[in-house]
């Protein structure tokens, strides 16, 4: 009697731990775009044949690899609604793998993908290596990998100079902030987040010379319960206006209980707060996407390094919130055009670091290169990058 | 003074679910079952408080909703370890993994959605001018409070009640608790379903009152400094009560610390909780060396009844 329960229990047990277990892998399998795996399979060969000859095709089989889950309300979601545009823009259904965490499952699940699809995004910084290892694998298949420095013949690079949004938060944040101090929730200290932090902490400076910024790491790119902690310290020290460069609204949430002002990233946020809400740049990837999937459908894709600007149309401000008064809303507008025009350059001399040691001279402007390798703040920023 | 003030807000805030969900556990192991479950519990009392309180926005009946899964959990979890005597420490690492699955599951159609405001604060203007009491007590959301009486009446049920005492000798001694005509199964039954209950609580209130977002795995290991905080607070509520607090502060120092405008790189700051627990557990080890530690003494052993030990 005894032996039989014990079996009895083990076997629950297992049980339960198998029907976990299925369930923690349903969380990244691919989800499929509307086409069957039969309608994918019959155009392998005549998608192969094309590619490798250089030419275009009709339908390209196209997928994205998601670092987090569409729903995020930040980073991924946008990625997801610029892969929608294009679908509906080129009558294509793409397939997307949403949770790929940056580890060897990213490589397997880019190594999945590439047996079926003819071009690949992979959408976060840390799925460089595993691309560019796949890629070297399938020749005939494009890769395009955002915000990256590395690429192949058959991969190419995207991002954009959100710096250009982040100055124009800036100025709307210089001009809200009444404690003349402003905080900022870092991501990693990396030179993506460094050189967003010094585009916002000039754009201030432009409006209110007067006010510091402060900067915490959160070193998180998703993780709301950190971040929130991060943005209460930021509010305790006594900023009442905070900009976060993570993918969730939590530096929003806990500065709205607050009665503080603050903007997210990525993503129009005002649903989150709408009383709270400042502004911070967004990304726009319908029509990149549309236009790399055409080149690929006409054969003109190449892997040249792509770095989309306000101008063109990959950046862009979200709306202001709406308890931002109309004068801020209009100069903000009014230095939007400025950039639009191509009159005014963020990174423009003279810049001074920390120390107030001059980094680029009066007049002069900073290289696109020296920008995105950038690894100290500007004058007026509080805070330390570790190196 | 007011950074200390504010220092321990933000320690109570982070605080208040490491504290439920350690009551929860300390109820359920002095009764003399172990429980690892309690990261998988607490996810499941998130996302269902989250599915809930986002479909009716009636924080009675999201709680409501938390208790009656989580004590189906407990009582799946007691059936497994009393009634079938499995290894206590697999059912619990089960419930873990079931609850991380279950509840990214179930989460997909909220995660990111931000709940409205849930929970009610109790404003007490009276308490408003009174130095560093003011500026913690004054503004509490009402799970904080329950939090303070759950600590009270349950030191008081476990030392001066006579179902108490049953209780630890339940735990310490359970076939002596039989020959004294105290049902152990039942006991153990009861114990483990209101223990899951809190741990369930701890949970939403991790959701409705500190992170109101639902992200998957969103507890991201406070279930098991949950179970640390058991043994350092020597399975004693209020003990307890001070652990959590001191490790909801080390949550939030690192950032303070960059603030001060040190030197220390942030990467090494967020390892400070990891630290402190390793160091607490050498020097607490070291105390009691020659002493018990607290735990009671039939903890993980199943019960049979005439059956020799």
């Amino acid at each position: 009697m005894r032996h039989r329960s014990k079996k009895w229990a083990l076997a629950t047990v297992l049980a339960l731990s198998i029907v976990l277990v299925i369930g923690g892998c349903g969380n990244n399998g691919v989800n499929g775009g509307g086409e069957p795996e039969g309608g994918s399979e019959t155009k392998a060969d005549s998608g192969g044949s094309n590619a490798a000859s250089g030419a275009g095709m009709d339908k390209p089989r196209v997928a994205f690899v998601y670092i987090g889950p569409p729903g995020d309300g930040g980073w991924t979601s946008e990625h997801d609604k610029g892969r929608k545009y294009m679908e509906e823009k080129l009558g294509i259904k793409a397939d997307t793998v949403e949770n790929v965490p940056e580890s060897a499952d990213a490589e397997r699940v880019i190594t999945e993908l590439a047996q079926n699809h003819d071009i690949i995004f992979t959408t976060s910084f840390g799925y460089m290596d595993p691309t560019l290892n796949v890629a070297k694998k399938f020749p005939n298949v494009k890769f395009m990998h955002v915000s990256g420095y590395k690429t192949s013949d058959n991969m190419g690079t995207y991002f954009g100079k959100n710096f250009e949004a982040s100055y124009l938060s800036g100025i709307a944040a210089g001009k809200m902030t009444k404690a003349d101090h402003i905080g900022y929730v870092g991501a990693f200290p990396i030179p993506e987040v460094i050189y967003n932090i010094n585009a916002f902490t000039l754009g201030i400076q432009s409006v209110n010379p007067d006010a510091k910024v402060s900067v915490v790491w959160s070193n998180t790119w998703f993780d709301p319960t950190v971040e929130r902690q991060a943005a209460v310290s930021l509010l305790d020290k006594g900023a009442d206006v905070l900009l976060a460069y993570q993918d969730s609204p939590a530096t929003l949430q806990a500065a709205a209980e607050r009665g503080a002002m603050a903007g997210g990233n990525d993503s129009d946020m005002t649903r989150y707060a709408p009383e709270a809400y400042l502004t911070n740049p967004v990304w726009v990837w319908g029509p990149f996407y549309t236009k790399v999937v055409q080149s690929v459908m006409d054969g003109t894709w190449t892997n040249e390094p792509y770095m989309g600007s306000m101008a063109e149309g990959l950046v862009d401000i979200a709306p202001l919130g709406p308890s931002v008064p109309d004068d801020v809303k209009e100069l903000v507008a009014a230095k939007k055009q400025e950039i639009l025009d191509g009159k005014l350059e963020v990174f423009k001399g003279p810049l001074l670091d920390q120390s107030g040691a001059a980094k680029v001279a009066e007049g002069q402007s900073m290289p696109l290169e020296e920008i995105l390798g950038m690894n100290w703040f500007v004058k007026g920023v509080e805070g330390s990058i570790p190196q | 003074m007011d950074l200390f003030v504010q220092l321990f807000a933000a320690a109570m805030a982070s605080g208040t679910p490491l504290l439920l969900a350690a009551l929860g556990g300390i109820l359920i192991e002095r009764s003399g079952i172990i429980q690892l479950g309690v990261e998988g519990m607490m996810l499941m009392g998130a996302i269902v408080a989250c599915l809930t309180f986002l479909r009716t926005e009636s924080l009675a009946l999201a709680l409501l909703a938390v208790f009656a899964v989580s004590a189906v959990l407990g009582l799946l979890h007691a059936f497994l370890t009393v009634s079938l005597r499995a290894n206590q420490i697999v059912s619990g690492l089960a419930m873990t993994l079931f609850g991380a699955g279950l509840s990214a599951y179930l989460g997909k159609p909220v995660s990111g959605i931000p709940m409205p405001g849930a929970v009610p604060k109790l404003y007490l203007p009276w308490l408003e001018n009174v130095p560093a009491a003011g500026g913690l007590f004054a503004n509490l959301d009402m799970l904080t409070w329950f939090s303070f009486i759950l600590v009270l009446a349950m030191h008081l049920f476990i030392h001066r009640t006579s179902w108490g005492l049953h209780l630890r000798a339940i735990g310490d001694n359970p076939a002596t608790a039989d020959v004294m005509g105290i049902r152990v199964q039942a006991f153990r039954y009861g114990c483990v379903t209101v223990g899951s209950m809190l741990i369930g609580l701890a949970g939403a209130d991790l959701l409705l009152a500190f992170s109101p977002t639902w992200i998957e795995g969103m507890t991201a290991g406070r279930g098991w400094i949950a179970v640390a905080l058991i043994i350092f607070a020597r399975w004693n509520p209020i003990r307890a009560l001070l652990c959590a607090y001191f490790f909801g502060m080390l949550d939030t120092l690192g950032f303070r610390i960059q603030l001060l405008g040190s030197e220390i790189p942030s990467y090494f700051l967020k390892m400070i909780p990891y630290l402190v627990t390793i160091l607490v557990l050498m020097v607490l080890g070291w105390r009691s060396r020659n002493k018990p530690s607290g735990a009671p003494e039939a903890l993980g052993v199943p019960y049979i009844r005439e059956q020799r030990l």
